[in-house]
């Protein structure tokens, strides 16, 4: 129910009957750090940063080489520059954190039946990682094996 | 007629991207980021990469994972803004940015792996 009641400027103020008060809790913008397990949770979100410069570092790569080889040697001494070399190890520990807490995730995410039984979420996890070390060795042999 | 929401699709590109960046970055982060500048292992010759590089079959899943990657990145990141630092009163502008840099970085990895002239 809405009563029109005239304001000091003389503006009608409109109440509304019976409205409740707004019961907010204030949260800290740095309640990430109340807990162990929440900034684990924020470092895990943060390693989308390092995903995000992997992928423009590996398109830079790209770039070098299509532009020949003087440039693809040019990205590999770059690359060993100290700044760089430090990024890439900070990076390296997100990436693998992330790739851990992806599978971890999985399956949670991935729910698979065959025959009409649930498959057990040990053995979706653990394809998960065998994948990662199938892609990994695959990945490393096209790089260093088959040359 | 029934308003589509991009959320579900924007779920799918965090996932997939999420999935491709776990099993492929770590191992291509120790060769490229680590092991080679290092000097722990010779890297590849110039010809074996540009080889390597040109395979139609490379040059899609690259991109699959620059792409994918890209939009994960964006996925996570606004949401690590919105509950993180709280700025759920900015959400349509880092929606805009986040998004639009994963795509803007979509076009140019599509660009460096088959029309690298354009933007040489």
């Amino acid at each position: 129910m809405l009563q029109p009641h005239a304001h000091s400027d003389g503006k009608p103020h409109v109440y509304t009957a019976y409205h409740p008060r707004w019961l907010r809790h204030h949260t800290s913008t740095y309640w990430w750090l109340q807990k162990r397990s929440y900034f684990a949770f924020i470092l895990r979100e943060l390693s989308c940063l390092f995903v995000a410069w992997f992928a423009v570092y590996l398109l830079m790569l790209v770039r070098a080489i299509g532009r020949g080889e003087a440039a693809y040697q040019d990205f590999l001494a770059w690359s060993a520059s100290a700044p760089v070399l430090l990024l890439n190890l900070v990076s390296f520990g997100f990436i693998v954190y992330h790739a851990i807490t992806f599978f971890m995730a999985a399956p949670q995410a991935i729910v698979v039946h065959i025959g009409g039984r649930r498959v057990a979420s040990g053995l979706v996890g653990g394809a998960h990682y065998l994948a990662w070390m199938v892609v990994s060795a695959v990945v490393a042999w096209l790089l260093l094996g088959a040359r | 007629m029934i308003k589509r929401h991009p959320e579900p699709l924007l779920w799918v590109l965090f996932s997939a991207g999420g999935v491709m960046s776990a099993l492929l970055m770590p191992i291509l982060m120790a060769l490229f980021g680590l092991a080679f500048p290092l000097g722990w292992i010779a890297p590849p010759s110039y010809e074996h990469i540009n080889a390597l590089v040109a395979h139609p079959l490379t040059r899609l899943i690259l991109f699959a994972l620059s792409m994918l990657s890209l939009f994960h990145w964006a996925h996570r990141f606004r949401y690590t803004l919105y509950d993180g630092l709280q700025i759920k009163h900015l959400n349509e502008l880092v929606a805009i940015l986040c998004y639009g840099s994963a795509l803007a970085g979509s076009v140019i990895a599509a660009l460096l792996l088959w029309w690298p002239h354009v933007i040489r």
